[in-house]
């Protein structure tokens, strides 16, 4: 029992180990089987795990490994918790992760640092699971700043590229500013509580109730923060664009269908808390609305194929948390869960659609649409998963996207008006970039050489798709509006009544999405729509996604490049380095004044221990 | 006298009659198998040092009429010393072979002098310690003079010899002149008496014979201003004779020294129990020890050679010995000298490394330049032993500066370890400098020492990995050397 | 205690007046008629041809220490064997250690042909 609780988080260690010592010698097949089979191996203990859950009817399974850090009250222990949230997530993390990882096979074929690859990866989906499967906040962070290294190491993977490593570097930088906060909250609730245990804070978050309102609306707020970086919400989104300068499938696992959303999750987890503070919700709700109109708005202009993605992960985030922010925890992680699949999906096609640009001769940008077009006829297997993952994404009843988009605008279209209204807007917005990006990648004709002789990817890619593709179109099923299975599952950890269908609704946007995706094939059947706004002023101001990058640069980069350099210049190297280096002068001076003193003649020893012996016994016989 | 007084000195009973022993039998050794007579020694060493093991925790007995005192110093002393006795034989054996020292009276003298430090460390008799002294001093001076015809190894060993001889002679005047004004010259009886009498207490005669033992003492362990000899002497031995010097002496020396102070303890009246150390005479140690942590550490800046900064980072560490002496806290020091001792023999096993090849034994800086890439695992150590030299965790040397300096903070001399972590710091600049040449810096000639052949010896590997697996475990687990020191009654220096 | 030493320096006293005191004597009373004869370095002997810092051999002090070692233990073994009847068996055993010891060195140096003068 112990072993099987952990051994999701152990098989993919093994694996990392087995790459990581004999990578190198292996055959690239072999290495990619390695990793992937780790991944297989700890999706089907999370299976069996799951199975037990649910035969035990969500009572949650608990491991307590080690004890960890025992200084004073701070008591932490290696500690592991099963329960029906948890297990969701195991789910999605080793599933998705071991299609992604076989996808990776073809995706990096050839690539000289491939073991490399899959090690990170590897190392990646373990840190994932200590992510969601902690019972404590500090484990619980243990796996979030595991992820974001990993992030870190696989956006700068190509670091030949100056371009991708600053990438890395910048993800790494504001997922630090994050961390801060979520750092601070930690704190926080060791001050409030004395423990950092799931469990108890929340049975003390329950007993002390309204008491606590004041601190745990400081809590929280610390928290958000935390999630704001990782899960690339306003302010701190900016580098979730940046980071597609990783591999694609990279993309698909990291910045789209797990560890972006560890912020959805972490909220989930410590709802309790979060209920209990209204005014952090209320902030919560609106920044999702307003970063999913944001990046959707961005995504409307962008020309780089997995730009357009990266935007709508960011705005689907913003989806998640704002239901979140409502309290709707069950319509966040449903939406979590069929974003995963869909935006996989399409991260995956799209890897696919820049491997064959990429593998054509031809001098273009693989990652320009602008330079696409007529691939649906090239690549058709890639073309028909592309368009079921974005008809997803643009919230087509009867794909998994609907059903979940539907749950969150249900949620705020009760609660909050203004929420509502922007969610609604951006989702028009979502509907039309999804069918700009199908038109000018697929239909037409192809607009350069790359384009013209490209072709389907090996089966070890499209495979993959066609498993995601499946859970898209049924994946919807497991929570079917009034109160489906995932309501009932996850109902001993939310305790969230189910809404009923409100089928008005749900017409109005399946109405409005279809208008929108008729609007894109209107407008970009001929590119040349999209080659010339780009150029406009509304057209920069959304491809540079509101100027925000510029924005921090001219003022808070700004203002620390200012401080530092008056502290490197005029503090660390006139005061700071000329004191170190007058004490080291003068060290060398005496230095160099002793050295005389041995001068090698055993008469001046001789002489110099008389005069020893000499102070010796006047001190003692006399001073004392 | 009776069989359980042997007891009480059996690790030096051992190691004696072990040495007269080897004498005889490596007369029938034939030259070209000399180093039959090197394990025989370290088998010698070895079992003096389980015999100490086994008896450590045991109850503290004195034995022949009071003139040793068996108790968990001595005996943790004898370990580490036999220890380090063991290793230092395992790296002669390739060494001496390299510079044609391969003569058998090495081993003999090795445990001779050893044999001494162990008496030396259960002395509890101002004679003893003389003799002891004597015992372990006279085996050194050949020892040192051991590399024979090479000038610099002569000059040392007459150094040592004339230098060592001038102290001695003071150290035996003042038992003389203590014996005179209090009648005894066993370190409890002297307690007691200072204890009874306190007229004692302001005698001139004693005080000046504490003064002179003191200085015989100090001279031992190289502390400012009886120094002088180390840097000649520890530069001109054989280098494993030298790396013997450094640790093993050293640690004999300071217990001796402890118990002499203990054993003056009453000097000043009001102190709390198990007391170590004088009021009256603390401000004189730590400003010895003070003087010694600056000059070593100071003149170890302009060294130009590895050995020689060696010598002056043992005078370095005596200083930051002397100053837990200061603090009177016996525990804290020999903990810090077994940490110390390890780092010092870690480096020493890349010093001998590279003595043991072919070609003159250099031992510039610019000698070592590129070492660390040529031969990784002798990179390594020396930077492990740097780093404890320095004290950054997780190595003994952090450990065993924290303790130190928490016990001299402790007994109210903030001031003086305030400037041992200031020195401390300093010495950064001088250690990482041999790591800098190790590892940054291109030899300026095609290197002479093949890599193979630096790490081809395996008992100087055994010697490597225990000495860094010492300098890392202790670092580590400090609680598991801690509890040989405490696992007996609590023990008193003199009693 | 103290007063022992009080022995000791009139000892030390006495010791320094009576070589003063002969010496100042004969001073007084001696005829004084140097020449040169007289005043030469060897006056009742050879005169020295060539250097006179000649190197002896080694063997001549290895030979001398071995010796004086044991005039040493001759030494020492008289008090024990003057006393011998009243000794336990354990002092006896000691001496009888202690010579072995001596033993032992003097078969090392043999061995190694300390004795040999050629």
């Amino acid at each position: 029992m112990t072993l099987l609780i952990v051994s999701p988080i152990l098989f993919p260690l093994l694996g990392m180990l087995i790459n990581a010592l004999f990578g190198q010698r292996m055959r690239e097949r072999v290495v990619g089987w390695v990793a992937s089979f780790a991944v297989i191996a700890a999706f089907a203990a999370s299976v069996v795990l799951f199975v037990q859950l649910s035969q035990s009817h969500g009572e949650p399974l608990r491991l307590t490994l080690a004890p960890w850090i025992t200084a004073g009250a701070l008591n932490v222990a290696w500690g592991f918790l099963v329960d029906p949230l948890s297990a969701v997530m195991m789910l999605i993390v080793t599933g998705v992760g071991a299609l992604i990882h076989i996808y990776s096979i073809g995706y990096m074929h050839g690539d000289p640092r491939f073991a490399r690859y899959f090690v990170y990866l590897n190392l990646f989906v373990a840190a994932m699971l200590v992510l969601v499967m902690a019972d404590n906040f500090l484990v619980l962070f243990v796996g979030w700043e595991l992820v974001g290294l990993c992030s870190y190491l696989l956006i700068g993977f190509w670091f030949q590229d100056v371009k991708n490593a600053a990438a890395g570097r910048k993800a790494f930088v504001v997922n630090r500013i994050g961390d801060v906060g979520f750092v601070l909250g930690m704190l926080l609730i060791f001050a409030t509580f004395g423990t950092l245990d799931f469990e108890t804070v929340f049975a003390q978050v329950k007993v002390r109730g309204e008491s606590l309102a004041a601190v745990a609306s400081l809590i929280t707020l610390l928290l958000f923060i935390g999630a704001t970086g990782k899960s690339a919400q306003i302010p701190l989104f900016v580098w979730l664009p940046d980071a597609m300068a990783g591999p694609t499938p990279v993309s698909a696992l990291i910045h789209a269908a797990t560890m972006v959303t560890a912020g959805v999750y972490m909220m989930s987890r410590a709802h309790v808390l979060f209920e209990l503070a209204p005014t952090t919700q209320a902030l919560i709700a609106l920044v999702g609305a307003i970063t999913a109109l944001v990046a959707g708005s961005s995504a409307l202009r962008q020309v780089d194929i997995k730009k357009v993605l990266a935007y709508s992960t960011v705005s689907q985030l913003g989806f998640m948390v704002a239901a979140a922010g409502l309290g709707a925890y069950v319509a966040a992680l449903f939406h979590l869960l069929t974003h995963a699949f869909f935006k996989a999906l399409l991260f995956l096609g799209a890897g696919s659609v820049i491997h064959a640009m990429h593998a054509a001769h031809g001098d273009v940008d693989p990652q320009d649409m602008r330079a696409m077009g007529g691939l649906a006829k090239r690549m058709p297997f890639t073309f028909l998963t592309f368009v079921i993952g974005g008809l997803a994404l643009a919230g087509l009843p009867p794909l998994a996207g609907f059903f979940s988009k539907d749950e969150v605008l249900l949620a705020a279209f009760a609660d909050n008006p203004l929420v509502f209204v922007l969610l609604g807007i951006t989702a028009a917005f979502t509907a039309l970039y999804v069918g700009r990006q199908i038109v000018l990648v697929f239909l037409g004709e192809p607009r350069s050489a790359n384009a013209a002789h490209a072709h389907e990817s090996p089966a070890i890619m499209t495979m993959p798709l066609a498993v995601l593709a499946l859970l898209t179109l049924a994946g919807g099923a497991i929570n079917l509006p009034g109160g489906g299975w995932l309501h009932h599952w996850l109902e001993p950890v939310l305790h969230e009544a189910a809404k009923p269908l409100n089928v008005g609704l749900a017409l109005v946007f399946t109405l409005i999405a279809l208008g929108a995706l008729a609007l894109a094939w209107v407008w970009y059947r001929d590119a040349q729509r999209a080659r010339l706004e780009v150029e406009s002023a509304l057209g920069r101001f959304l491809l540079s996604a509101w100027h925000i990058d510029a924005v921090y640069h001219a003022t808070v980069l700004r203002a620390f490049y200012t401080l530092s350099t008056i502290c490197s210049q005029l503090i660390d190297i006139g005061l700071i380095d000329a004191a170190v280096n007058a004490v080291g002068r003068s060290a060398r001076a005496a230095a160099d004044q002793l050295r005389a003193a041995q001068s090698g003649f055993v008469r001046n020893y001789g002489l110099l221990m008389f005069l020893g012996v000499i102070v010796l016994v006047v001190y003692f016989v006399v001073v004392r | 006298m009776n069989v359980a007084d042997l007891e009480t000195v059996l690790p030096f009973l051992l190691l004696a009659t072990g040495g007269v022993a080897l004498l005889l039998v490596d007369l029938a050794v034939p030259q070209a198998r000399k180093s039959l007579t090197g394990w025989l020694a370290f088998v010698v060493a070895l079992a003096a040092g389980v015999s100490a093991l086994a008896l450590v925790s045991g109850k503290t007995m004195k034995g022949f009429a009071g003139m040793v005192q068996a108790d968990a110093f001595a005996y943790f002393a004898d370990v580490l010393l036999c220890v380090v006795a063991a290793l230092v034989i395992l790296l002669s054996l390739r060494y001496h072979t390299a510079r044609g020292l391969m003569r058998g009276e090495f081993y003999p003298l090795l445990l001779l002098s050893l044999s001494g430090m162990s008496l030396a460390v259960h002395a509890a008799d101002l004679l003893v310690v003389f003799l002891a002294i004597e015992l372990l001093s006279i085996p050194l001076y050949v020892l040192s003079g051991f590399a024979r015809p090479r000038l610099e190894s002569e000059e040392a060993a007459l150094k040592y010899f004339l230098t060592g001889a001038f102290a001695s002679g003071f150290l035996v005047y003042g038992v003389a002149l203590i014996y005179g004004a209090s009648g005894t010259t066993a370190l409890g009886d002297l307690r007691a008496a200072l204890l009874d009498n306190p007229a004692l207490t302001s005698d001139a005669l004693l005080m000046a014979g504490l003064a002179l033992v003191m200085v015989g003492l100090l001279f031992k362990i190289a502390a400012v201003p009886f120094h002088f000899w180390a840097p000649d002497v520890y530069e001109g031995a054989p280098t494993t004779v030298t790396a013997f010097m450094a640790t093993a002496t050293k640690a004999a020396a300071f217990l001796a020294l402890m118990r002499v102070v203990a054993g003056f303890a009453a000097l000043s009246p009001s102190l709390a129990q198990p007391f170590e150390v004088a009021d009256a005479l603390r401000p004189m140690l730590a400003l010895i020890a003070a003087i010694t942590m600056i000059v070593g550490n100071v003149t170890a800046l302009a060294q130009q050679n590895v050995k020689r900064m060696l010598a002056y980072s043992s005078i370095a560490h005596a200083g930051y010995a002397l100053a837990g002496v200061a603090s009177g806290d016996a525990t804290a020091v020999l903990f810090y000298l077994a940490a110390y001792a390890f780092a010092t023999l870690a480096a020493f096993v890349v010093l001998i490394a590279v003595g043991s090849t072919e070609g003159n034994e250099d031992h510039r800086y610019e000698a070592y330049a590129g070492l660390g890439r040529r031969a990784p695992l002798l990179g390594v150590i020396m930077a492990l032993a740097m780093f404890s030299l320095i004290g950054i965790p997780p190595t003994a040397g952090f450990v065993g500066k924290y303790f130190l300096f928490r016990a001299v903070v402790a007994s109210d001399l903030t001031w003086l370890a305030v400037i041992g972590v200031l020195t401390s710091a300093l010495s950064a600049a001088f250690y990482l400098r041999v790591l800098m040449v190790l590892f940054m810096r291109e030899p300026e000639t095609a290197p002479e020492a093949e890599p193979a052949a630096l790490a081809a010896d395996a008992p100087r590997m055994v010697a490597a990995y225990v000495s860094a697996a010492a300098v890392l475990l202790i670092g580590v687990f400090p609680s598991a050397v801690l509890a040989l020191l405490t696992g007996g009654e609590l023990v008193a220096l003199v009693r | 205690m103290r007063t022992d030493f009080a022995f000791v320096g009139v000892m030390i006293v006495s010791a320094a007046l009576l070589m003063g005191v002969t010496l100042l004597a004969a001073s007084f009373l001696r005829p004084k008629k140097p020449n040169t004869a007289k005043l030469s370095t060897y006056e009742c002997g050879m005169e020295t041809v060539g250097d006179t810092w000649v190197q002896f051999r080694v063997n001549y002090y290895i030979l001398a220490l071995v010796f004086v070692l044991f005039d040493i233990e001759a030494i020492l073994l008289f008090p024990i064997a003057v006393a011998f009847n009243a000794l336990p068996l354990f002092a006896v055993l000691n001496v009888v250690l202690f010579i072995l010891v001596l033993l032992a060195a003097l078969l090392y140096a043999w061995r190694k042909g300390a004795l040999d003068w050629e």
